[in-house]
């Protein structure tokens, strides 16, 4: 492996091309015309235009990041997280074109993704799952279902994720117009209707394992993150470690969290995500077979670099860390910052950034691909920086980060910034009691 | 009184229809009145609607499905 194709954009396309650099590997972007001045184009030892903005004509156009690998010379594809990077076709076309995907098998990524087989997985391998079924088909099946577990329950997508394709039912009615809706969002959304329900845990903590597996046999977990405050299903900031779970119970969740990813004969980088319920008893949920937004917030704290593991491993090599080195050290926190307006609902706020100074100093990570001058484009995802701090304390950590936020400035476009000022003010956060619903009331949603 | 325009207040891709299989959400000759949806605006991975503002009917479109568009760019042309 000399040379890789990176198939993404933004912050994480520049993340993987620093990580190839520092391997000594060759790097390739790929970008689409909205995209030309972007800084990832720029870094990248070569770059190859594939397509118009749109990102389902360029970064979701496989057969098109194939023809650039090959124009390219490129032995190797990272996808970096969203786009391609869970499609297990594409994952399979790149094998077929002799290119090494740098992630797991496509076999593994069709099976973790399909949501209710990765719960049957999870239970065969004695890892605890929310109650609930597995895929169904019909309303009356639903109903049937959701009397015996109980309601409220959720309607998930056996193919949805990122959050999307969720809904909930509090009683047969709604749950009967829920399932109908669900199935044909999902059919149009996923192009698979099939669906399977969940009990909704109130008041649930969601917490996740990052794991690491080579093709030696080898597979280690980095501990976990906590990342129960989101906003319509999205991250909007995490924290490792997770401010709830005493010694007993970190190493619990990740020992769980490894049973099942060596059931499965994982390798590369991957997340298993779990509900923490009320009583503190854990449960598997899904599995992300790629790299995540909020790796950096683990990278901190354990001191191992996520991505270029990653490309270790799809290079054939062993992993570089072995279980016994892995130790959470201190408290990160991530806050992500997005071109969005929280004055407004969080509208999307794309333009011109025409004054950007980023914060530094002990403790501070930047991760980020725009700058002043940069026109941020209405097509793609509304992230436009990471900033992740790391400190001895999570007490220290939020007082390292109200500092970097106050040193960061940027103009011409609205931002998340003062919703994470107002986090860091917040007492039951800055008790770190708080859980996945816990910013949308603070929010008034 | 004169034509009035419906407008977007966002920038992004305009869609006249909820999904590829829908109808359109209005058509030349439609009435519409205030609240009603007129299209879609995909803007950062999520859909804004674009509301018409005032009653009217709908004469003609000034801009194609999944054209891009500007904010606060005149989409439709109502007649009364």
């Amino acid at each position: 492996m000399r040379k890789v194709l990176v198939a993404n954009r933004g912050e994480i396309a520049l993340r993987v091309i620093r990580a190839c650099r520092e391997l000594g590997l060759g790097s390739v972007a790929v970008y689409s015309t909205a995209d030309e001045q972007a800084l990832h184009v720029r870094v990248a030892d070569e770059a190859v235009c594939i397509g118009p903005p749109h990102a389902r004509e360029s970064y979701l156009d496989g057969g098109a990041v194939l023809r650039a690998a090959r124009e390219a010379g490129a032995d190797a594809v990272h996808p970096g997280y969203g786009f391609l990077a869970e499609n297990a076709r594409f994952a399979a076309a790149c094998r077929a074109a002799g290119l090494v995907f740098v992630g797991p098998a496509p076999e593994l990524i069709e099976e973790m993704g399909d949501k209710a087989k990765a719960r049957r997985r999870a239970r065969d391998a004695g890892v605890p799952t929310v109650p609930g079924t597995d895929e169904l088909a019909s309303v009356d099946e639903a109903l049937e279902s959701a009397a015996a577990i109980g309601y409220p329950v959720m309607v998930k997508a056996v193919a949805g994720g990122g959050g999307r394709g969720i809904r909930t039912a509090s009683e047969p009615d709604e749950l009967r117009s829920v399932v109908v809706d669900a199935a044909r969002e999902a059919e149009a959304a996923f192009g698979d209707g099939s669906f399977y329900l969940e009990r909704l845990l109130p008041d649930a903590r969601h917490v996740e394992v990052q794991v690491l597996g080579d093709e030696h046999g080898n597979m280690i977990h980095l501990y976990e993150r906590e990342c129960s405050l989101q906003r319509r299903r999205q991250k909007v900031l995490e924290e490792a470690p997770s401010p709830v779970l005493d010694s007993a119970a970190r190493e619990a969740i990740a020992a769980d969290a490894l049973r099942l990813a060596r059931a499965v004969g994982y390798t590369g980088a991957g997340t298993l995500e779990f509900l923490l319920d009320r009583a503190g008893s854990f449960h598997f949920i899904e599995m992300n077979t790629r790299i995540q937004v909020e790796h950096p917030v683990t990278e901190m704290v354990v001191g191992v670099d996520i991505v270029k593991e990653q490309l270790r491993v799809a290079a054939g090599e062993r992993l570089g860390v072995v279980q016994d080195e892995v130790a959470v050290r201190g408290a990160a926190i991530e806050f992500r910052i997005n071109a969005e307006d929280p004055e407004r609902r969080f509208l999307p706020s794309p333009g011109e950034i025409t004054a950007l100074e980023l914060p530094g100093g002990p403790g501070v990570r930047v991760d980020t691909a725009v700058f002043a001058g940069y026109r941020i484009p209405p097509f793609y995802d509304s992230l436009i920086a990471k900033l992740i701090v790391w400190d001895r304390t999570r007490e220290e950590a939020m007082a390292r980060g109200e500092r970097a936020l106050s040193e960061l400035r940027i103009e011409g476009v609205k931002t998340t910034v003062p919703l994470h000022l107002g986090l860091l003010s917040d007492g039951l956060f800055r008790a770190g009691d708080y859980h996945v619903d816990f910013l949308e009331s603070k929010l008034g949603h | 009184m004169a034509n009035r325009a419906v407008k977007s207040p966002l920038p992004g891709t305009f869609y006249r229809r909820a999904n590829p299989q829908a109808d359109p959400f209005v058509s030349e000759g439609d009435r519409v009145e205030p609240g009603d949806v007129v299209g879609l605006v995909e803007i950062m991975k999520n859909f804004h609607e674009i509301t018409s503002e005032e009653a009217g009917t709908v004469e003609r479109f000034l801009v194609e499905n999944e054209d891009l568009i500007e904010a606060g760019q005149n989409l439709i042309v109502l007649s009364d």
